[in-house]
């Protein structure tokens, strides 16, 4: 893991003591709301429904023990005692006091920990591959990357203020669990002829009012050129993405309006121009970034066979374990999905165990995913059952990784002022209805959004589901077929909305059509999808 | 407390010229006003002239004049480049970093809370036109 230098630690100090000095001044009324907003926001500051919401950076999703620690200290004594892990791999506190954010900042920082950036018109936090360092199918860990993106982009001169917020998510693997088309910038690692790492670049995806996928705008980057390239690309997104509507000003509408290719001569031009400016570090400050993360030390000769004989172990082994690259490892995904639950919070005292599980059989390594779950890379086989035992104690143990009831749900109307309709009672109801035949249903994603601007990702899901407002009523909309992994697709709407009961029964009649049409167990709902089309689920839905 | 309606951070006369909008901008002409629409290596061919460059910026959420400012100290632009409009202190650090070593704004701004702002981070991540050493170059 990146452990911070003195300069590290030194900006984030300083950064806590900007904000209170800002806090301070807004406190006493010496600047208005109107020009502190974007000051908390950009040190991740929402002022919500109820309370001030805080959203705590961490970057490309990992954290250790210590800082796991201190999360769950933090919803003890600045919050209710729970914080909600968000779909950009953060943490976020719904019940924040804006006189006591600077001393939360400060004490995030006493474990390498800000809110640089978690909102605002600017580079957000870096999202990355909650498997890496641990996945077989990686050509290299993505996260030095992703700590050189970091700090390239905390406190930019030119890109604090740019038409609108910017998303850049990295990856190592062919297989996409990052969902690197559906970002402003989408990055992946890749070999050039020679063998030399490089990264191929894709800019301009992302979900909201108009979805799209990112095309590839330079398919090898060498490493050594990344930092200026990425000036070019923000740049000419900066001086002509469009300011006039806000609606239209994510760099995705810039890059659809010029078309890629004319984007990609822009960039290339303004590269020829930055590129000698000096802006890329030596190849040694890369190097240093890496060292912090060497793949721990894991024996080779670890025992693979294990007693499976307990039949919810097995489940649990079965669902939610992945490979790891070193025989006799298994990544472990902690679903923070239970059926009624809701989905991604997690308790002080379930962080602290985890914490506790993570140092004792993790190699002190904890990763948020974009589904909003926890991952432990690093796991003996031999050490699975006892985890699973701790888990289970803890509601931690549910087995139902990227199944029916592993719902992605943003905050909705329960908390967000954004919403037009509230997201959670319909995860809720959905994993509640689904739970009992998602081992029939295999892999099934469902995303919920409270609103057009899509944090629950509903383009992406297999079955997405939109809430709207529809003359003062919350009005559910269906969208099938959507994927945010390497086979990325946009979903489509299949109709006209339902209400809260409505939806729930859609799904229901959807998910029967997919069980009557289905070649087969192994064919997912939305290879089926994919093949027939529509119109049978409509049909059934619709009449 | 002290307030000013004219910040600058350079030890040259001020040069008190108008500055004309681009669109009226004469070769020769020594004082010259941007929009943040318009295209700052348009003046690239006058910057030997130029003893003066006003960015506008209307709203301080458009941050386009930053990446304007860039441009010209990256063609060599030594002269004063002054941002003006809705600037507020918080943005200072940004804008010294960018380039602009003015700053005229519409509200006055609190000469203590602008020093403490200016001295606030004694790293930087990245290089940029001021020059300032990018922690990379300092870990060496």
């Amino acid at each position: 893991m990146y452990r911070y230098d003195e300069y590290d630690q030194a900006i984030v100090d300083a950064r806590v003591a900007e904000f209170r000095d800002q806090v301070a001044r807004r406190l006493n009324n010496e600047i208005s709301e109107d020009a502190f907003k974007p000051l908390r926001l950009m040190n991740g500051l929402y002022l919500q429904l109820h309370a001030y919401m805080l959203r705590v950076a961490i970057p490309y999703g990992t954290l250790d023990s210590r800082q796991m620690r201190m999360l769950a200290y933090i919803a003890r004594r600045y919050d209710r005692g729970y914080g909600h892990f968000t779909t950009r791999q953060n943490i976020q506190y719904n019940w924040i006091k804006l006189a006591e954010a600077p001393d939360l900042l400060a004490e995030l920082a006493t474990v390498e920990m800000h809110a640089f950036q978690t909102s605002g018109n600017c580079i957000r936090n870096i999202s990355s591959d909650q498997f890496a360092a641990a996945a077989a199918d990686e050509i290299a860990d993505p996260r030095p990357y992703a700590e050189l993106l970091r700090q390239w982009s905390t406190l930019h001169p030119e890109f604090s203020f740019l038409p609108r917020k910017f998303k850049i998510a990295v990856t190592g693997s062919n297989i996409d669990r990052a969902a690197i088309q559906l970002h402003d910038i989408g990055l992946q690692l890749v070999r050039g002829e020679t063998g030399e790492i490089g990264l191929k670049v894709l800019v301009g995806g992302g979900m909201g009012r108009t979805p799209m996928l990112a095309p590839v705008i330079r398919e090898y980057l060498p490493v050594a050129d990344f930092l200026s390239y990425m000036q070019a690309v923000l740049r000419v997104y900066n001086r002509h993405g469009r300011r006039d509507n806000i609606y239209k000003a994510r760099i995705k509408i810039l890059v659809n309006d010029l078309g890629a290719e004319e984007f990609a001569r822009q960039v290339e031009e303004e590269w020829a121009l930055v590129k000698p400016l000096g802006l890329d570090p030596p190849a040694s400050e890369l190097a240093r970034i890496a060292a912090h993360f060497q793949p721990p030390a894991l024996a080779a000769d670890a025992p693979v066979d294990i007693d499976l004989s307990d039949p919810a172990f097995a489940k649990w082994v079965a669902v939610n374990t992945h490979p790891h690259k070193v025989p006799g490892h298994a990544i472990v995904t902690i679903s923070l999905k239970a059926p009624g639950e809701i989905p991604g919070d997690a308790s002080a005292a379930q962080m602290d165990l985890i914490a506790d599980l993570a140092e004792r059989y993790a190699q002190d390594e904890i990763r948020v995913t974009h589904a909003q779950n926890l991952v432990l890379p690093h796991v003996r086989r031999a050490d699975l059952f006892a985890l699973w035992q701790a888990l289970a104690g803890a509601g931690l143990a549910t087995a139902n990784l990227d199944h029916a009831s592993d719902i992605i749900a943003c905050p909705g109307l329960d908390y967000c002022t954004l919403a037009n309709a509230r997201s959670i009672p319909i995860a809720q109801k959905l994993a509640v209805m689904l739970a009992p035949q998602e081992s029939d249903l295999g892999e099934l994603k469902i995303k919920v959004s409270g609103c057009i601007n899509g944090c629950g990702h509903h383009h992406a899901g297999h079955i997405g589901i939109l809430g709207v407002d529809r003359r003062g009523d919350e009005n559910y909309q269906l969208l099938l077929g959507g994927s945010g992994a390497e086979d990325a697709s946009l979903a489509k709407i299949l109709g006209a909305g339902f209400d809260e009961n409505g939806i729930v029964a859609a799904v229901a009649t959807v998910v029967d059509v997919y069980k009557t049409l289905r070649t087969g167990p192994e064919e997912r709902f939305l290879d089926t999808y994919r093949r027939v089309g529509p119109a049978p689920f409509k049909e059934a839905v619709y009449g | 407390m002290a307030e000013a309606a004219l910040l600058r951070w350079r030890n040259d006369p001020e040069q008190t010229a108008p500055a004309v909008p681009l669109a009226d901008y004469q070769p020769g002409g020594i004082a010259v006003r941007l929009a943040p629409d318009d295209d700052a290596r348009l003046l690239i061919p006058h910057l030997g002239s130029l003893r003066r460059i006003d960015l506008e910026f209307p709203k301080f959420r458009d941050g386009r004049g930053y990446s304007s400012a860039a441009i010209l100290r990256e063609a060599g632009f030594a002269h004063e480049i002054r941002a003006v409009g809705d600037v507020q202190v918080d943005q200072l650090a940004f804008l010294r970093r960018a380039g602009i070593d003015a700053v005229a704004p519409n509200r006055p701004i609190d000469l203590g809370v602008a020093e403490r702002t200016l001295a606030r981070f004694a790293h930087v991540y990245m290089p940029a036109a001021d020059r300032r050493q990018p922690v990379w170059a300092k870990r060496g």
